[in-house]
């Protein structure tokens, strides 16, 4: 198993964020979290990162405690793209991406020439190749998604987390970011997890191998994207009347609201 | 996702080169400075005998005369310790400077400005004063007792900061100058009810090399070594601190353990240029600024140029400091802060108009 979490909570102050969450994550699989605003799906990422420390629980990476990890071998296993982070405007796009590389370098090490071409490869790959001397406080919301994503790929860890990886982006960048995360998904061997927290269900039903359906901090649903986006579940945890169609190419769900 | 505009650049090519270059530039300008620090001053002495002089310490020249002599006496013992001092004094303010800033992800953070410098000053002084005897041979307890008190008014800044909620540009500030503003308060109560003989002995407490001596030069050393090389060590990891904590931990930083090294070693370069210089202000503002400026901000350039900067820097300051009005000296720490404080108010504004934490 690549990650397991068994009885997981987490509270901020009184209130019960995450409530007693029990679930595997199978090595190969890509896996959504999906769920209405604070459902507890991004607090998830966060626990999984280390970023969050469960209030009860444990939570293991590759059979290995996960509170135990020290940032270097957690970093060298887990990659994040975070949320919206607040980021050092004068540092400059390449910079920033060959920071993935931090984790494999030992104190005294510099990159060799093999970490930079990593770098310019998923510099290449999320197509910020162009920006590479611009500083980040020059570019969008959008490059500056690309850019964090070319940051985790350049880390080159088998589990991979991302908070809404397309949330600034217009439909051709999500389409063609979620085509990278699935293409990286897939070099990654069969060890390699991707979990990613995201809103658009249609995106998620296209892309997912497996999606949990979050509701008030617990697991409401879990299964196969046709399993899981029905109309009995969206009806029931976003409260709202949708029709659910087969999608002509893909044959995955889509929702119509 | 590129628009028509962006060509596709397929013979890019990342890498990163040590700025040698650059570093041999800075040495040279210090030689520069040095040079002319020693040859400037109140009595005029050709550049030419300068050389001379200097060279004679190899026994390659041999000059003979009284006039010489006591040319030989202005240049080896009084002129040139100090321009070396003034050299390692601004090299460790440059270096400590834009630690501090990394650290605290504040563009203003300079060792004086954030109460270290106070408080390595008032330690200093409590030993001074103690008539405990503080040189044993190589070893002096006057950076020792720096450390102490600059360690303990920066551990109270950064604590003060913390508590208030934001480690937020102006909070950090404020803490050091309500901490500076006590040690040295405590400074001169201390050096008032002292005995009046060591008075003027305290006078480089105000910042300045007029009793700068070759040993203190060698005193200072040790602990600029060990708290340099720790810094250069973890520059790659200063780069990686620029991202906010949680993010610089996912990229397997140890977050808690780097600000406690840096911290600890900042401070112990810091210690050791106050011990025998006093208070000297902006230096560490004004060099890592110029290089940033110049070269951008990764650590691995920043902190040898920043302080190669302040280097070339002080001893200019000093050469000014004794010269603009001589025969009267004035304390170094005058002209640092003439040209700081537009230097302050400067970055000031340029970081008002970005994100407080992205510089």
């Amino acid at each position: 198993m690549v990650i397991n979490l068994h009885n997981v909570s987490f509270k901020y102050g009184n209130m019960n964020v995450i409530q007693k969450i029990t679930t595997d994550f199978k090595p190969g699989e890509l896996v959504s979290l999906v769920g209405p605003n604070g459902a507890g799906k991004t607090t998830l990422l966060k626990l999984l990162s280390g970023t969050l420390k469960p209030s009860s629980g444990k939570i293991y990476i590759y059979d290995q405690l996960s509170y135990n990890l020290t940032p270097k071998n957690r970093a060298i296993w887990v990659s994040m793209v975070p949320q919206n982070p607040k980021l050092p405007d004068e540092i400059s796009i390449s910079d920033f991406v060959m920071l993935g590389r931090n984790p494999h370098l030992g104190l005294l090490q510099w990159e060799s020439k093999e970490d930079f071409n990593i770098a310019l490869e998923s510099m290449f790959l999320t197509e910020i190749d162009y920006l590479s001397k611009r500083k980040l406080g020059e570019i969008s919301g959008g490059e500056k998604q690309r850019a964090m994503l070319a940051l985790a790929i350049t880390q080159q860890s088998p589990i991979m987390l991302l908070d809404e990886p397309t949330s600034n982006l217009d439909i051709s960048h999500q389409m063609k970011v979620m085509k990278i995360i699935k293409k990286i998904h897939e070099q990654k061997s069969e060890f390699g997890v991707t979990v990613l927290a995201i809103h658009d269900l249609n995106i998620a039903a296209q892309f997912s191998d497996r999606i949990l359906l979050f509701s008030k901090g617990s697991i409401a649903a879990d299964g196969t994207p046709k399993e899981v986006l029905t109309k009995k579940n969206i009806k029931s945890i976003y409260g709202s009347e949708v029709t659910i169609i087969t999608h002509p190419e893909h044959g995955t769900p889509v929702i119509l609201p | 996702m590129k628009s028509p505009t962006n060509t596709s650049n397929q013979d890019l090519v990342l890498t990163y080169k040590y700025p040698w270059d650059k570093i041999t530039l800075g040495i040279v300008v210090i030689l520069i400075c040095a040079v002319s620090g020693v040859a400037v001053g109140s009595v005029h002495i050709p550049i030419t005998s300068v050389f001379l002089i200097l060279f004679s310490k190899l026994d390659l020249f041999n000059e003979s005369g009284e006039l010489t002599s006591a040319w030989h006496t202005i240049i080896w013992n009084i002129r040139f310790p100090r321009v070396v001092l003034a050299l390692l004094v601004g090299a460790s303010l440059g270096i400590s400077g834009a630690t501090y800033q990394g650290l605290f992800k504040n563009p203003l953070a300079d060792p004086y400005l954030i109460g270290v410098a106070s408080g390595a000053s008032l330690g200093a002084t409590v030993i001074f004063l103690s008539g405990i005897p503080f040189t044993y041979g190589y070893f002096s307890l006057l950076p020792v007792a720096s450390f102490c008190g600059g360690i303990t008014a920066v551990f109270i800044a950064y604590l003060i900061s913390i508590k208030s909620g934001n480690t937020h540009l102006s909070t950090l500030l404020l803490a050091g100058l309500a901490i500076g503003a006590f040690a040295t308060a405590i400074t001169g109560i201390l050096m008032l009810r002292s005995d009046p003989d060591l008075r003027p002995l305290l006078s480089w407490l105000m910042g300045g090399f007029i009793r700068a001596q070759w040993s203190h030069s060698i005193l200072i050393m040790p602990y600029m070594i060990v708290g340099v090389s720790f810094i250069l060590s973890h520059s790659r990891i200063l780069n990686t601190m620029q991202l906010e904590g949680y993010y610089a931990e996912s990229l397997g930083v140890n977050i808690e353990k780097s600000k406690r090294i840096l911290i600890v070693s900042a401070t112990l370069v810091t210690a050791a240029a106050v011990s025998f210089s006093g208070l000297i202000g902006f230096v560490g503002l004004i060099a890592p600024h110029i290089i940033r400026l110049l070269w951008g901000t990764d650590y691995r350039t920043l902190l040898p140029l920043s302080g190669l900067t302040g280097a070339a820097f002080l001893i200019l300051a000093d050469l000014t400091a004794r010269t603009i009005v001589s025969p009267i000296e004035l304390p170094v720490g005058i002209i640092t802060a003439l040209v700081g404080s537009p230097f302050f108010v400067y970055v000031l504004l340029k970081t008002k108009g970005s994100t407080i934490d992205g510089y």
